[in-house]
Formats: structure tokens, sequence, C-alpha cells
């Protein structure tokens, strides 16, 4: 069944993006990432115009990341008050981004350092996390428990310290307003959630469990996404409602069963799940940046009716 | 209304020895919801007042989408990574253009009167700017050309027109589902002996109707409320998923 995108501009299988917004969305209710990286990516390759995509894949992450936040706060998954803290480093986060994206755009290069962006930080993360997820699912293989390191790290010793009692962490607040406030940027800047550098910043960085990360990251990604779905409207008109209405009943729908799947899986396994995924996404990209394409040119239209 | 609109317009025309009138199947295209694309048929005849001479008449038809300015960029290996390296900008180029004729174009137009009417595709863009190390805007427009080509937004159609006793002619253009909206021109030139006799045109509305009009003004006039929409939407969809699903699972 096709469907012509009133701002897109362009004629789709309404089944193809019902599709695609299911797969992201059993991905992000399972590792509580918003899918960004995947389904702006995914929607260049259907073809709908990488303004659109990219704005109104941020709309799409509301709708998948509120309908998995329900199902974790129900489970209790959410630090609440560290997602308040986050947040106040993300929105400043993200109206920095918009100054250095508009910036970037002056100077004419802005789709490749996006996706420079994509490559250096998906490649980064999702290698760090896939060797420890190795090294942990070793560790469950052998039967040994790891040893819990206590040392006074930085989180400890910076004043500004709050207690968060869902995370079971009595910590700083400076180093969550740094990584809200540089995911805020990444987001504004790379048009994602910011979910994937996000839960493992919450685990390495901040030391909280795994469980409590994915909904915590959630309830960030939501206002974050929100609020650059706002500025993508209101600056570009670039949000197109029909694309977002297909993609987001996919969302919710496949958003529900990944929650479902997230928790049967052990939280070594699907580290290692998204590591590979994260690894996967980056390698296609670098391999655009490196490998000739098949396509020299590109046209690129001034926007403005 | 075009009962009444041809004679009307055969009156008002000067008199000339041969005149073309023109029809359309439709003189709107609306883009719904369902919109996949349309067939646009075009038909007309030729008045003369003298007998017919010759070398014979030829027809031309042109559809021109409305024209934007744009850039093309071509990548290139820098530092080991392929980068948009330089562009070239074109002044306007045509989102739409189909270029229908009743025999090959080389034989039938001379290099002058295309030059004149901009009948080609080569001659409806217009190209400026250059920067970067740009090679030859040839280059550039010709890559434009083949890219859109691709999509079905450019077509040459030669030896697409049927034209019969020297008088009447009627051609079909399928115009792509990736339609933008805006007002269309459709142009019929007469061409003898590759000198152009006589021409016509006429616009063809092509619009965004119901929600799909609804949905577009919305965002461009109110675009904070649009976006305030969007995200109710997306909020209650989440939220309603999320209270199915619970429901289903607790029987």
């Amino acid at each position: 069944m096709q469907i012509y995108l009133p701002i897109a501009e362009v004629s789709v299988n309404a089944f193809l993006i019902l599709g695609l917004g299911g797969l992201v969305g059993v991905l992000s209710g399972m590792f509580g990432v918003g899918g960004g990286f995947l389904i702006t990516p995914l929607l260049f390759f259907v073809g709908i115009p990488p303004a659109v995509a990219v704005a109104t894949s941020t709309n799409q992450i509301v709708a998948s990341s509120f309908s998995a936040l329900l199902a974790h706060l129900k489970r209790r998954n959410v630090d609440i008050k560290m997602g308040w803290v986050l947040l106040l480093g993300g929105m400043a986060g993200s109206g920095a981004g918009m100054v250095v994206f508009n910036y970037l755009k002056s100077l004419g290069q802005v789709d490749l350092l996006v996706r420079l962006c994509y490559v250096v930080f998906l490649g980064i993360i999702g290698g760090l996390m896939f060797f420890e997820a190795l090294r942990a699912l070793r560790r469950a293989k052998n039967g040994t428990t790891p040893r819990k390191r206590r040392e006074r790290k930085l989180v400890h010793k910076l004043p500004l310290k709050m207690r968060f009692r869902t995370s079971g962490l009595y910590i700083s607040i400076i180093p969550p307003v740094v990584v809200g406030f540089f995911v805020g940027i990444l987001a504004a800047i790379m048009g994602v959630g910011g979910g994937f550098i996000m839960v493992p910043a919450m685990i390495y960085l901040l030391g909280m469990p795994t469980k409590v990360v994915v909904g915590t990251s959630l309830f960030q990604i939501i206002f974050v996404s929100g609020f650059t779905t706002l500025l993508h409207a209101t600056t570009n008109h670039t949000v197109d409602i029909v694309l977002a209405v297909l993609l987001l009943v996919g969302g919710v729908i496949g958003a529900q069963f990944g929650t479902t799947i997230g928790l049967k899986l052990k939280a070594e396994q699907l580290r290692f799940l998204l590591a590979a995924l994260v690894l996967l996404v980056c390698g296609k990209l670098a391999l655009e940046l490196l490998l000739q394409p098949s396509e020299r040119y590109s046209i690129s239209v001034y926007q403005g009716h | 209304m075009l009962r009444w609109l041809i004679p009307l317009l055969i009156c008002a025309l000067p008199l000339r020895a041969e005149e073309v009138v023109l029809g359309l199947s439709h003189s709107e295209v609306s883009i719904t919801a369902d919109f996949d694309g349309s067939e646009l048929l075009i038909f007309g005849a030729v008045k003369r007042e003298a007998p017919i001479m010759d070398p014979p008449l030829e027809v031309i038809v042109t559809v021109a989408g409305p024209s934007t300015p744009l850039t093309v960029f071509r990548k290139d290996r820098v530092a080991g990574i392929w980068i948009n390296n330089s562009g070239v900008t074109m002044d306007r180029a045509p989102s739409f253009y189909a270029l229908a004729s009743s025999a090959p174009l080389s034989d039938i137009l001379s290099r002058s009167e295309n030059l004149r009417h901009d009948i080609t595709i080569n001659r409806a863009i217009r190209a400026v700017g250059i920067s970067g190390r740009a090679g030859s805007v040839g280059e550039f427009r010709d890559a434009l050309v083949r890219m859109r080509t691709g999509e079905g937004l450019y077509q040459v159609l030669d030896s697409q027109v049927t034209f019969r006793e020297q008088t009447l002619f009627r051609t079909a253009i399928t115009m792509p589902a990736n339609l933008t909206e805006g007002t269309y021109t459709t142009r019929i030139f007469l061409i003898r002996g590759q000198e152009v006799v006589n021409w016509t045109s006429t616009p063809i509305e092509v619009r965004k109707v119901g929600l799909e009009r609804f949905l577009f003004s919305l965002s461009r006039n109110q675009p904070l409320l649009y976006g305030l929409l969007s995200l109710a939407i997306a909020i209650v969809a989440g939220w309603g998923a999320s209270g199915l699903f619970r429901m289903l699972r607790n029987g």
C-alpha cells in the first residue's frame, strides 16, 4: 500500500515503514536506546530526504521510548532523580549542539562531520562494550564472580554530592550533568536520542547498575528528543507527521516485545548484543566513507517553498 | 469549461498560417494520501487556414515542474575517505521535466531554436556558481540529469507523440509518485523545417488536497502547534500501546 508523505513529498510503501518502526521498536525496548542511530540511516535507505529523516526520527524516538519507559517504570527500573540531573545537562547540551550544528552547516560539510561523528562514537563505544561484555560472558561461563572494585573514582571525589537511592549511589552531580550535556550536544548534531552513548557512560563512568540504566536513559531521551522535535518543526519544517505515525505504530508494538525479550536476557548478553549492533552500523558507515561510492554525485535542493 | 475555452482562445489568437490548439486530460493533479503517480494525457490539433505545406510538421511537447536552485556535489577521495569535494550550484533546475516529440529530437529541432525556446533538458537547467575544484559544469549537469532520469523525474520521449494527418496529435506523460507541489507548465511547439512555427503553453496545478493539504499548511503556518501535535500523537500512541499490552497480558 503506497502512501504519499505530505512533508517529505515522496510516496512510500506503508508496510515497509511499519516494519522499520517495529524493528527499531524491538531494539529500543531491549536495550533502552532510542534507535535513532538505526532509524535515520534506514530511512535514508528507503528514499526519505535526509532532513526529514533526521527530524522525524526524533519524534518517533519519543513514542517508542515513552512506551518502553512506562514498562520500565512499572518495574521500578527508573532512577528519576538521576534522570532529572542528566536532563539538566541534556537540555543545555542540545541548545549548544544546535549552535555547533548551524556553524558546521555554514561551513558546508555538515554531512561528512555527522557521518564521522557516527563512525568515531559508534566505533569507540561499540568496541569498548564489545570487549567488556566478552570478558563478562567468559567470567559467567567460568563460574567465577567478578571482584567488586571499590576504588575511589573521580565521581566520589568531586563536590556537590547527592544520594541516588534507586541506583544505590552517593556521588557528585557534576559527572552526570557533564554526561547529559555531552549527550545533548551529540543528540542535536547527530539527530539521535543518544542512548547508545549514555547507556555505557552511565555504566562505566557513573557506575550505575545496568537494569536501572536502561529505564533512566529512556527518561532523559524522551525529553531531549521532544525538545529537538520542536526545534526541527519550528525552524526547518521537516517533521513529517504521517511518516512519524507509521513509524510509531510499528515502534510502540515492537518496544513492548523488546522490553519482554530484554528482561529474559542476562545483562552481559544484552551488552554484548548491543555492542555487536553498534559495531555493525559503525562498520557500514565506515565502509561508505572508505570505499568508492557507486554514485559520486549528490543533489542538495534548497529548502523553502 | 474546456469546451467553451478552446473556441474562445482560437478567436482571440491573431491570424497565422498554422496554430496549435491544446487539450489536457486534466488541468489539475491532486495529491491525496494514496497518490501513486498520475498519467497526463496531452492532445490537440493544428488549426490552419491554408493547405498543408512542405516539409511536414512535427510536434514537441514539454511538461516542466517548478524550478528551484540546487547544488550538485561530487565526492572525491581526500586523505583516504570520500567526501563532497566540489559542487556546482544550478541557478534553477525543474523538479520535473518531460520532453516528448513526434520524431527524434535531433532531426527536427535546430540548435538556434532550442536556444531560443529552452526546449531540451540541458537548456532547462541554468548553472552559475562553481565552488571547489569543479571540472566542467557540464559534468555536474549530466550527473543531475542522469540521477533525475533514474527517478523518472526527467524523461525524454523521442517519437512518443502520435501525430495524425498533420493535424491531430496526442501523447501520454507519466508523472511519478514523488512529485513536488506547484504550477507545472505544458508547452506545445509546432516545428517545420527545424524552425518553431507556433507554440502555446498552459499551466497544470499540482496540489496536495485533503489531509495532505491540511498537514502541509499546518506545518508551515503553525509550526509550534504542528510540533506539539506530533509530540502529543507520539506520547498518546506510546502510552496507548503500553496500556493495551498491559490489558492483553492481564487477560
